[in-house]
């Protein structure tokens, strides 16, 4: 069977979130909880679009994980950039190694 | 709800549906295809008479008798769906049509001003909606960089004065 | 450069205060996301990948030094220190935040910008040659007319829900370096034979999933007459483009699927019933509008000693070469700064590196800057003179790459690091191509080649006009990407040719070098890369690439 979490972004704020074990919203995709089947993804997502309706989170979807060391990760390329940030480091840097933030 | 020329208002409009009487004592819309079906029997009709077109539909058929028609009624079926904003301007200024222009459909009330400058005066507001914050939607900018068709003089026009 | 007046600073501040307003309607729950999406992308913001991103814009790339030291707050203060240039002359904010878009908006216009149409169904930034005012081989500068569409454009009525974006680039020499063919509406500055000046009128043009080139649909269309023809082809587009599948909505199907002659027909039908009495300005209103593209007041300027500086530094004498080109003043020139360091992200620059070029411009060019489509900067106004000095103040920023048009120069969209549209990285293989070639005698060599990358089908990297074009793809689930030959920009504007199967990601950057060496190796005396292309054809290209394997 096939496991899935939920995914949104932070209204206000724009970060990406996971839905997590007690219906609250964590940055880190491990401490999604993972739903398996049908009616718990359904679940899943009821609870998310109520958080949605609250203007918690926007366009919450499914995603679908398999499990690392007991943790949630997503399957898609797509979907793994997002739970880790740009895969390339921002901004040029300045020379004398000034200014260089990484994801 | 209505909304026209800033106010709430009473809808004193009947929308008729396609197979429904049409009441000849009190002010009705019909859709353009039952418009054109049946336009002989509206030639002696007393009480105001309405037509309404969907997004895709031409004004050729009423371009020449709009004399004879009271309201258009607009349709959008979507809010992203642009057409009557243009049909709206033609109505308008290509063929100086006088009588209401409703907007009708799936509307937003940031759009009212849009299309009060495109010559509608009436918004069919859905059934939930806040009809003062719509009101008030009209005059959320006052600046205008084009003429369009109503009578607001553009920037352009009026920095010339 | 265009100085607002009351009317343009009033209708900026109640943009801003209509916008703040539906973002707290959006807040407290008034508005439905789905109700709130339209009106939160007519003022270029979008949900992409990590955050919310904030598309700013350059009306036809032109910047003060306080406009770009306002980017540079902006970046330091609500995003994550740095700013992203497009392909549209725009900027990028990847990491704004809804709550903060408003006060962003409010800063904006203390400087006489925003995010207005960035986004959405409209009529987008109106995008114009990069040395507009300054190129010798101008007619007339493109950006009056760019200023006269971007006013008439903002907060249409009528067209702020068009079938889908709707883009307009607008040249003033026969050199086109605004890429108007590949534009919804491309607008080239012509004399007729009484040595007026017009447009011929393009239309049609588009990159994405079926690109086109633009047809001329008018070969000339007298000055006075540009906003009333302009508002007829919307018309057009606006009633009869699709509306039924979003892949098929721009005005580049309607006049495939039309014909161009009764699409131009229509368009014809259209404006003899608008001229006269559509939006066509007075000629009082154009006159106040183009006083402000004066050319400045230049000084008679000194050559001798910049030569000299040309033998003594050979690192100057290179970025020279290949950044600085000729001005239509006796003395000056134009130098392009290149935001394409060995290895980095292209388009990027800090915080501190905007500042930086304010700081420059104000030194240098009369406190004006320009955006190029090709995600660089330009610096219009330089005397000679200066230009040793302000290559050591570039060079002391990270910003004296010299390798403009060249293979190093590599157009890119942000992908998929970035989009939420994307299919694939683009950023990553941009940068192992620039690490290849980061050899500068080697980019010389080579000469002209450009070299674009796109995420996904959407082609906002351009690759479509690319000499060589990369897309990405995806291939379940892995990166491929697909590369086509002898794309062209400019007045012979042309697709690329896809020249075989998609390269997995670990080969694309070997293929690309495989292609640069096929080339050197049939090319004769002068020819550019495209200009070998052009006489051979992919023949070779593809015997190098795939008959190997």
């Amino acid at each position: 069977m096939t496991q899935h979490i939920v995914t949104a972004n932070l209204l206000g704020k724009g970060q990406v979130v996971y839905l997590t074990w007690d219906g609250g919203w964590s940055e880190q995709v491990a401490e999604s909880f993972i739903g398996s089947g049908e009616e718990e993804n359904s679940w899943l997502l009821g609870i998310a679009t109520r958080a949605a309706e609250a203007r918690i989170v926007v366009d919450p979807y499914l995603i679908e994980v398999t499990e690392r060391n007991g943790a949630a990760w997503p399957v898609q390329h797509r979907e793994r950039i997002r739970a880790t940030g740009p895969t390339v480091a921002y901004a040029p840097p300045e020379p004398r190694g000034t200014l260089r933030r990484v994801a | 709800m209505l909304v026209k020329n800033g106010l709430i208002v009473e809808d004193n409009w009947v929308a008729v549906a396609d197979d429904a009487a049409i009441p000849d004592d009190r002010p009705a819309i019909v859709p353009l295809d039952r418009w054109r079906r049946e336009r002989a029997a509206f030639e002696d009709r007393n009480a105001p008479l309405g037509v309404r077109l969907a997004s895709d539909d031409t004004l050729d058929d009423i371009a020449d008798v709009l004399h004879g028609i009271d309201l258009i009624a607009l349709e959008f079926p979507a809010f992203t769906d642009g057409r009557s904003y243009s049909t709206a301007r033609l109505l308008r200024e290509r063929h100086g049509y006088t009588g209401e222009l409703r907007a009708v459909g799936q509307i937003l009330r940031d759009q009212v001003q849009f299309m009060a400058r495109c010559g509608f005066d009436s918004f069919e507001l859905p059934d939930d909606a806040g009809a003062e914050d719509w009101a008030a939607g009209q005059s959320d900018i006052a600046v205008f960089y084009q003429p369009a068709a109503d009578a607001r003089p553009a920037a352009a026009a009026l920095r010339q004065r | 450069m265009y100085r607002y007046d009351s009317y343009d600073t009033q209708l900026v501040a109640e943009r801003v205060s209509q916008f703040r307003g539906q973002v707290a309607r959006r807040l407290d729950g008034s508005l439905s996301e789905d109700e709130f999406r339209p009106l939160r992308l007519l003022n270029g913001l979008y949900l992409q990948l990590h955050a919310y991103m904030l598309r700013v814009a350059i009306p036809y790339g032109t910047l003060s030094s306080d406009q770009m030291r306002m980017l540079a707050h902006i970046a330091r203060r609500y995003d994550k220190g740095y700013g992203h240039f497009t392909t549209r002359q725009n900027i990028q904010f990847n990491w704004t935040k809804l709550e903060d878009a408003p006060d962003i908006l409010m800063d904006l216009a203390k400087v006489e910008m925003h995010a207005i149409q960035t986004s959405g169904n409209t009529i987008r930034n109106t995008t114009a040659d990069p040395f507009a005012g300054v190129a010798a081989d101008e007619i007339e500068d493109p950006r009056i007319t760019c200023e006269i569409i971007r006013q008439w454009s903002t907060l249409h009525p009528e067209f702020s829900f068009l079938p889908r974006k709707f883009k307009i680039a607008v040249t003033g020499a026969r050199q086109d370096r605004a890429a108007v063919k590949v534009h919804d509406i491309g607008l080239a500055m012509r004399r007729n034979e009484t040595g007026d000046v017009g447009y011929e009128v393009m239309v049609g043009g588009g990159q994405g999933r079926t690109p086109m080139i633009a047809k001329t649909i008018r070969d000339f269309l007298p000055k006075e007459h540009l906003l009333s023809y302009l508002e007829a082809i919307l018309r057009v587009y606006n009633l009869a483009g699709r509306r039924d599948n979003k892949y098929k909505a721009r005005i580049k199907i309607l006049v495939h699927e039309t014909g161009v002659a009764s699409f131009r027909d229509q368009v014809e039908a259209e404006w003899l019933a608008l001229r006269g009495t559509g939006p066509d300005l007075d000629p009082a209103e154009v006159a106040r509008i183009a006083a402000f593209f004066e050319p400045p007041a230049y000084e008679p300027v000194d050559p001798t000693g910049y030569r000299a500086m040309l033998f003594e530094d050979r690192a100057f004498a290179d970025w020279v070469k290949a950044n600085v080109a000729p001005h239509k003043q006796t003395g000056y020139a134009i130098a392009s700064i290149s935001l394409k360091p060995e290895g980095e992200a292209p388009g990027d620059a800090t915080a501190d590196q905007m500042d930086a070029v304010a700081r420059l411009a104000d030194r240098f060019s009369l406190g004006e800057i320009r955006v190029t489509h090709e995600q660089n900067l330009v610096l219009p106004h330089l005397r000679e003179s200066d230009l040793y000095e302000l290559w050591q103040g570039l060079r002391a920023h990270g910003l004296a790459t010299a390798n403009i048009g060249l293979i190093g120069d590599i157009i890119a969209c942000p992908g998929l690091d970035y989009c939420g549209l994307a299919t694939t990285r683009s950023i990553p293989v941009a940068q192992r191509i620039s690490r290849l070639f980061a050899n500068l005698d080697r980019q010389h060599d080579i000469g002209e080649l450009r070299l674009k990358i796109s995420g996904c089908i959407n082609a906002c990297g351009h690759h479509h006009v690319g000499h060589i074009g990369i897309l990405g793809v995806d291939r379940k689930g892995e990166e491929y990407y697909q590369i086509t030959l002898g794309g062209r920009a400019d007045e012979d504007a042309a697709i690329g040719k896809i020249i075989g199967p998609a390269f997995a990601s670990e080969d694309v950057v070997d293929a690309v070098e495989t292609i640069v060496h096929t080339y050197l190796g049939l090319r004769r005396d002068g020819e550019r890369f495209v200009d070998t292309y052009e006489r051979v054809g992919r023949p070779p290209f593809k015997e190098a690439l795939y008959d190997a394997r």
